[in-house]
């Protein structure tokens, strides 16, 4: 199944996917999914465990190569190419607990050589972090971690932020907070997906919806963003 | 030596130096091993010389599988390597920065094994000794770039813990035996070591070539 946005242009391409299915074994996770993203918006991907939502992820990301088909970004790059421009946060934090979020997230920034990379301490300021918290990561809550996770993704100025269930664990007060810094970040014409099993808590920057079930598009409907 | 391979051995330092994970697990293994060798053969004189070789190689091998089966956990543990995959930054730093945190983990503990194993097994060394400071970092820079690359292959197995060892002591056969043997002729003095040593560069510099061209497939691989 084919789903693209009726005004998509090439010019306005961030990503393209075309009949894109991932076989784990025997097990189809994706089955021909073709999918226009567009530059500036947000799409929130949604459907049950096992949908194939993190799979589509993490092919976009370059983590993952497609069994069949083609997957193209910011205007016919591999995503293994072009993976200094995409931002991935996953369910796990990636992120070290014996360090602490700063000097987690000084690491990561000194791997992005020649990018502008946000300052570690502007980008755990940003995601409501305290960046003076001299505390290692293996004594945050889940919901901190989450944010530092979030942080450390948008170190890089990604163009293509790519979040796999950012809501998870946070309480509905850090949920609000990180809707409204996603809504900034996509205010730059950098494109966001989500997944999320929390449909309404990303309906203010949804502007597309796309349900995945058992590895296909199902629907591929638009939003009604409010920010 | 580039930015991103510093920053890499720095954060692995900064962890183990935090949990010493790594050196104690490693320490205390070896030091079992050095004990119960010499509770079993009891060595003195001639024939501690001529087996102290061996059973420094072997303390040192058996000990560093269990810090080399956890040199990739922590990236693993979270899903780090993902991110690390994801940085536009050459695998193979990655790899060599990993290969010389391990080389300084054995290091520190055949350091500190060093005195126990004198004492234990009343070593007079024949030859010359500076030597050994040859010997042991060739010796175990082949260990850890091998254990290293091999535990990265076999870091997406469920028997990691058990394939490591299966894996790595084969291929490690050449240098182990060129290592027992330019020790065992150092403590002796019976004979000249040079020719194990040359064996030892070689073996080091084709394994780690081979070893950092191909990690950028085993970082990759799904």
């Amino acid at each position: 199944m084919t789903a693209q946005a009726p005004e998509a242009a090439s010019s306005t391409l961030c990503a393209r996917l075309d009949t894109v299915s991932k076989l784990f074994g025997s097990f189809a996770a994706l089955r021909q999914v073709s999918v226009d993203l567009e530059l500036g918006r947000c799409y929130v991907l949604i459907g049950e465990n096992g949908a194939g939502k993190s799979t589509l992820l993490r092919i976009l990301a370059g983590l993952l190569r497609p069994s069949h088909g083609t997957v193209k970004v910011f205007g016919g790059q591999d995503p293994h190419e072009a993976r200094a421009r995409i931002g991935y946060m996953s369910h796990a934090p990636m992120l070290y607990d014996e360090l602490t979020a700063q000097e987690n997230l000084r690491y990561f920034a000194s791997l992005y050589p020649g990018r502008a990379c946000l300052s570690p301490a502007e980008a755990l300021r940003q995601v409501g972090l305290d960046p003076e918290l001299d505390r290692t990561l293996g004594q945050y809550s889940q919901g901190m971690r989450q944010r530092t996770s979030l942080a450390r993704v948008l170190l890089p100025a990604p163009e293509l932020l790519l979040l796999d269930e950012p809501f998870s664990n946070m309480d509905v007060e850090s949920v609000r907070q990180m809707v409204e810094l996603l809504a900034g970040f996509r205010q730059g014409n950098r494109t966001i997906v989500i997944t999320t099993h929390q449909r309404d808590s990303a309906a203010p920057i949804a502007d597309w919806v796309l349900a995945l079930h058992a590895g296909r598009v199902k629907s591929f409907e638009p939003g009604s963003p409010t920010l | 030596m580039t930015s991103a391979l510093w920053t890499h051995l720095v954060k692995d330092l900064r962890i183990e130096w935090r949990s010493k994970e790594a050196i104690n697990s490693m320490l205390f293994f070896a030091l079992l091993v050095v004990v119960l060798f010499s509770l079993a053969f009891d060595p003195k004189g001639a024939f501690a010389r001529e087996i102290a070789g061996g059973v420094l190689s072997v303390a040192t091998m058996f000990a560093s599988v269990s810090a080399l089966n956890q040199a990739w956990a922590r990236e693993i543990r979270h899903q780090v390597m993902d991110a690390q995959r994801m940085a536009p930054t050459p695998g193979a730093e990655l790899f060599l920065a990993k290969v010389l945190a391990n080389f300084l983990f054995v290091s520190v503990v055949q350091i500190l094994l060093a005195p126990v194993f004198l004492v234990m097994y009343n070593l007079h060394i024949e030859g010359q000794a500076w030597l050994l400071a040859v010997v042991l970092p060739l010796g175990t820079w082949a260990l850890v770039v091998n254990g290293t690359f091999f535990a990265a292959l076999s870091i997406r197995s469920r028997n990691r813990e058990l394939l490591l060892p299966l894996i790595l002591f084969p291929i490690f056969i050449p240098a182990l035996l060129a290592m027992v043997q330019a020790t065992t002729a150092i403590l002796t003095g019976e004979s000249d070591p040079s020719l194990w040593i040359k064996m030892l560069v070689g073996y080091d510099i084709i394994f780690t070539t081979v070893s950092l061209l191909l990690f950028d497939v085993v970082l990759h691989a799904e």
